[in-house]
């Protein structure tokens, strides 16, 4: 049967396009006439520019304009920041389009060449002469807060670009009767979300209508309009933006870029489409970072392991500029989830976002979730060590009970629903834990060393109610619509405002139409990405697309479904009461025989030659989903690492992951989400960062230097999953997409310092690079 | 991939292709473009003409084997080499090794000849191809030569192939019936070239070690040749305290400018040399039994 397909397996249909090449990226499109950009970037992290000559360029073959920051006054207004995170005194700097007067980070932008192909441009832009004053220039996120640390922006004194507190519960009382107080501090690195399609815009003015179309890289093509607008002074209505197929994002085509704004300025100026793909280099320096969080750390407890509270100061780089998101991530995504699966009575956390002179950091997938996992389990293991309980005793202490609910936390936000000792204990018991312990002791007395590293996490998705989003800042909704359209043949459109770039929701939201409506999978197609033609919606990023726009689908659904319903009856000439409808068809009680089909619905409700009295024809709906509640997934991860004490060198050797993301639509699906997760989530604990020199050169700056995990890097993932279902979502979905991310990072990062305690190293700064470990080894067996 | 223009012409012949260098001094040879290519597109590299020998049959010749000499034709991929019977029957250290380039689509590009032009010193074919004291055959304007590995490699990306001259083969010695050879590797994570690259062979007559060649690549700016190594091991038995002794004896032969990079420290790579060394050494030692 193909209609009995929500919740199973099937395969992804987008897939046979995306891994055959023949899917269409932005850089793809070739309209008529189209000539090329190609961007100057600062070779400086902190400069002033004292002067700048373009007339060599302009007179380089096939150039056909340069232009600089000066150029670009009074046509494009400044990037805007779009998260003006409350009650932190937030300073946003203005973010001109190209730089003019000073460069902030390697990679600002500092003039355009167009030409008619690229290679021309690329050649030009040797020829721009510019002068620059170099200035010192400050990376580290605490080191830049200190007085006299280089001043990124003037108007932002020790570089702090706000100060946000989350606070609950008695902290000092909790501290003073603790037992026990654990302190660290850890480092989540930069990291490079690394996109398989590097970022592309193609911008097409037409001066006759005034029209303005945006073909881009982006997750959000709705908001990517609203910023367009708003930074090109074109109408909203008269702005298109079209994200055909992107490839991969993780957060980094959230923002509304430079580049972007960039592409369309030449465009409206030159009156012909404009192209402009980054190159992988470029991609490195010009595309948002992640995490550059430096976390100071403290937990109380009692002896019997019950944490009291937690406390943190938290200096989260924000690169040179403020990115689109870029203030809500350590604060709202992360501050907020401080109190993890766990009651922690108090919690207080001073977090200061900094600018630094380097790329900007904005979302990266999870968010500021993996970076308050990563520090609650970490504090929770050195409780463990401290009071000499096991980790997974520790955890089970303190754990909150199973909610079918709201939970509240001190935080400040509620928990939907939970039962996150069930999940720690399928982790538990699948990875044979209490074994596991032994047999580490075992192989420790024969000079083998493994580590065993235990993550149970909650996390915030599904965003989220927008009243919420509002509160905190959030310079938009988070709400989504989607249209279900039924054509006569009974095959359907749904229209969705989020933008799916690799998720799968092609091939979910089928599925929940085939649930809901018994239409074959195969007769839906899912219509994104284009403004001019999918509803309003605020787009794919926090695990929110399945769990907002897919309930959206579920409404429209089941507002069809009551349409159906009555003209059903009416065909039958029966009462809408008498009316049941089973698997995609719809008759009497009692008489299933005489039924009508979804798609004989269709067809009368389409020609409309007999429509009961009042019934408008057309079989299609619309529904908004604004949810009441974020989700809150949840789960337990277990890692298993190998140390070569000889070499430093720390492998993975078994994984377990247990989540909880409430109902799934398509389960192969969400274990290929976890899989993906968890690996980009291991990445940072053994290989993964971007690495500044003090003069800000990235020196990470190719692929051949930053280390992404690879496939050989990992044993199987064994991928377990509970189901505990939203409470107040119209499927009981929650959200996967991060899940992986926002666990692993803790559960390995655990396992490698619970390998290296014995040998007497308690802190190594991620990534775990043998190197480092060596390091740390020797350092502790020669007292340290 | 955005490269400065530049001129290209393909040769016919190693003799044409040798004309087309000698004529322009900027030109660079494209082989299987795996190191120039990726130049290019930086602007690292913006050579005014591309002498394509990629379609000149004397150079693609395949590998074979005669009177105890394995001849590698210098446009032989490193996919070819991995695969290639001979080779891993009488040089199993050098399929292995080969097997270790880059990635699938590096090593089915990737040619031996353009490996050693480029001397990387964390490539891996340099490192082997030296402790196996293998030859180079050169052909230029003047004729032909032939080369040692250790002696044609002069230091970091340097070596000294004239600009108008090819490497047209590589000659290595096939292995005796008690000799065994391993090539150990601690990989960088991004490249995965060699952050320390070991190659040992040894030769084993009557429970005594007879013969002994090791190289070491990624620790210096090309490859360290182990021969205090090799002197420590030479009419000793190979037990596994000589071999630990032998091995440490790498730091001997290892001299004052040791690479260093944000992965991997000076005494990091020594200290890994000396590991690498003696993994190297217990495997080749195994092979040999």
């Amino acid at each position: 049967m193909t209609t009995r397909i929500f919740g199973s397996g099937i395969r992804r249909r987008e897939d046979p396009r995306l891994i055959t090449g023949r899917a269409s990226y932005t850089d793809d499109i070739r309209l008529p006439g189209t000539v090329h950009a190609a961007i100057l970037r600062s070779p400086y992290a902190h400069a002033n520019i004292t002067s700048i000559d373009t007339s060599a360029a302009a007179c380089q073959p096939g150039v056909i304009a340069v232009y600089t920051g000066a150029d670009i006054e009074g046509h494009l207004n400044p990037i805007p920041c779009a998260w003006h995170i409350p009650d932190s005194n937030l300073i946003m700097p203005d973010h001109p389009a190209i730089a003019k007067d000073k460069v902030r980070y390697v990679g600002d932008a500092v003039a355009v060449v167009v030409a008619e192909n690229r290679y021309q441009a690329e050649d030009a832009l040797e020829h721009i002469d510019v002068d620059y004053e170099p200035l010192d220039a400050t990376i580290n996120p605490k080191a830049s807060t200190m007085d006299g640390a280089p001043q990124v922006h003037d108007d932002v004194p020790n570089n702090i670009a706000f100060k946000w507190t989350v606070a609950g519960g008695e902290i000092d009382e909790a501290f003073e009767k603790a037992d026990v107080v654990v302190k660290d501090t850890i480092t989540l690195q930069r990291l490079i979300p690394n996109a398989m399609e590097p970022r592309s815009a193609v911008a097409q003015y037409v001066a006759a209508t005034g029209n303005l179309t945006l073909w881009a890289t982006t997750q959000n093509p709705h908001i990517a309009r609203f910023l367009s607008s708003v930074v090109t002074g074109v109408g909203e209505h008269k702005v298109r933006v079209i994200a055909p197929e992107v490839g991969g994002g993780f957060g980094s085509k959230i923002p509304y870029y430079a580049d972007e704004a960039i592409t369309s300025f030449c465009a409206m100026q030159l009156g012909v489409p404009v192209k402009w793909t980054e190159t992988r280099s470029e991609n490195y320096q010009a595309t948002i970072h992640g995490r550059d969080h430096v976390e100071e750390l403290e937990m109380a407890a009692t002896n019997d392991g019950e944490i009291l509270g937690l406390r943190t100061t938290v200096y989260a780089g924000l690169g040179g500029y403020l990115s689109t998101a870029a203030p809500g991530v350590p604060t709202i995504l992360h501050g907020l989830m401080y109190s993890g699966a766990y009651h922690i009575p108090a919690v207080h956390g001073d977090i200061y976002g900094v600018f630094t002179n380097a790329t900007p950091v904005d979302a990266y997938r999870g968010a500021g979730r993996p970076e308050a996992t990563t520090l609650v389990e970490r504090l929770v293991d050195l409780v463990a060590a401290e009071t000499g309980i096991d980790p997974v005793e520790v955890r089970r202490r303190n754990l909150i009970e199973a909610f079918e609910e709201n939970q509240d936390v001190s935080t400040g936000i509620v928990y939907d629903s939970g039962d996150y000792e069930a999940a720690l204990d399928k982790a538990v018991d699948h990875i044979g834990y209490a074994d596991l312990r032994e047999k580490q002791a075992a192989m420790r007395a024969e000079g083998k060393h493994i580590g065993i590293g235990v993550c149970s996490y909650v996390e915030i998705c599904g965003l989220g109610p927008s009243q919420v989003a509002g509160a905190v800042g959030f310079q938009g909704g988070l709400w989504e619509s989607a249209i279900v359209r039924f054509h006569p043949t009974g095959k359907v459109h749904v229209m969705i405002g989020s933008s799916p770039h690799g998720q799968g929701e092609e091939t979910t939201f089928a599925q929940i139409l085939a649930g809901e409506l018994g239409v074959p999978v195969d007769d839906v197609d899912v219509i994104h990405g284009d403004t001019d033609n999918t509803p309003m919606g605020w787009g794919t990023y926090g695990s929110r697309t399945t769990a907002v726009s897919g309930a959206a689908i579920a409404l429209a659904s089941r507002k069809i479904k009551d349409k159906a319903t009555t003209l059903a009856a009416h065909l039958l000439e029966a009462d809408a009461a008498d009316i049941e409808y089973d698997d995609g068809k719809f008759f009497v009680k009692g008489s299933p025989d005489e039924h009508k089909t979804i798609q004989d619905i269709a067809l009368m409700a389409n020609v409309a030659w007999d429509m009961p009295e009042g019934m408008d024809p057309g079989l299609e709906a619309s529904a908004f989903y604004d949810p009441p509640n974020f989700t809150y997934p949840f789960g337990t991860h277990i890692a298993v690492v190998e140390l070569d004490t000889t070499t430093g060198q720390i492998e993975l050797k078994k994984y377990v992951a247990v989540d909880d993301c409430g109902v799934q639509i398509n389960p192969m699906i969400v274990e290929g989400q976890v899989h993906g997760g968890v690996v980009q989530g291991t990445g940072p604990v053994l290989w993964e960062g971007a690495v500044y020199d003090d003069d800000g050169q990235l020196l990470t700056g190719s692929l051949l230097d930053y280390a992404m995990p690879r496939a050989d890097n990992f044993p199987d993932i064994e991928v377990l999953s509970n189901t505990t279902a939203s409470p107040h979502h119209p499927l009981g979905v929650k959200g996967i997409g991060e899940a992986g991310t926002i666990a692993s990072t803790a559960a390995v990062y655990n396992a490698a310092m619970d390998v290296l305690r014995p040998l007497g190293v308690n802190s190594v700064d991620m990534p775990l690079t043998p190197t480092k470990v060596w390091q740390a080894i020797n350092q502790a067996q020669n007292g340290g | 991939m955005y490269a400065s223009q530049t001129e290209y012409q393909r040769a016919g012949s190693v003799q044409e292709a040798v004309a087309l260098l000698a004529g322009n001094e900027d030109a660079k040879v494209l082989a299987g473009g795996h190191s120039l290519i990726p130049l290019m597109k930086l602007r690292l590299a913006s050579p005014s003409l591309l002498v394509d020998i990629g379609h000149v049959d004397e150079l693609n010749c395949g590998i074979s084997c005669n009177d105890g000499t394995i001849s590698i034709s210098s446009l032989t991929t490193h996919a070819e080499i991995a695969s290639s019977d001979i080779v891993k029957r009488d040089s199993p250290m050098l399929a292995e090794a080969a097997g270790m380039v880059g990635d699938p689509a590096v090593r089915n590009r990737g040619t031996i000849g353009g490996n050693l032009a480029h001397s990387d010193p964390a490539s891996d074919l340099p490192t082997v191809l030296t402790a196996l004291g293998a030859s180079i055959n050169i052909t230029g304007p003047g004729g032909s030569r032939s080369e040692c590995v250790s002696g044609f490699i002069q230091g970091l990306m340097e070596n000294n192939l004239g600009s108008d001259e090819i490497i047209t083969s590589i000659d290595v010695c096939a292995k005796q019936a008690n000799q065994g050879m391993a090539y150990a590797k601690l990989s960088h994570p991004a490249s995965r070239y060699a952050v320390v690259g070991a190659a040992a062979s040894v030769t084993i007559e009557g429970g005594t070690v007879t013969a002994a060649s090791v190289a070491v690549g990624g620790v210096e700016s090309a490859p360290t040749v182990g021969s205090s190594v090799a002197a420590c091991l030479v009419g000793n038995a190979p037990t596994d305290a000589a071999l630990d002794e032998a091995a440490a004896a790498i730091c001997n032969d290892i001299g004052d400018d040791v690479l260093s990079d944000i992965f991997a420290t000076e005494d990091y790579r020594k200290a890994m040399a000396v590991v690498y060394t003696r993994r190297a050494l217990g495997c080749a030692v195994e092979c040999a039994g």
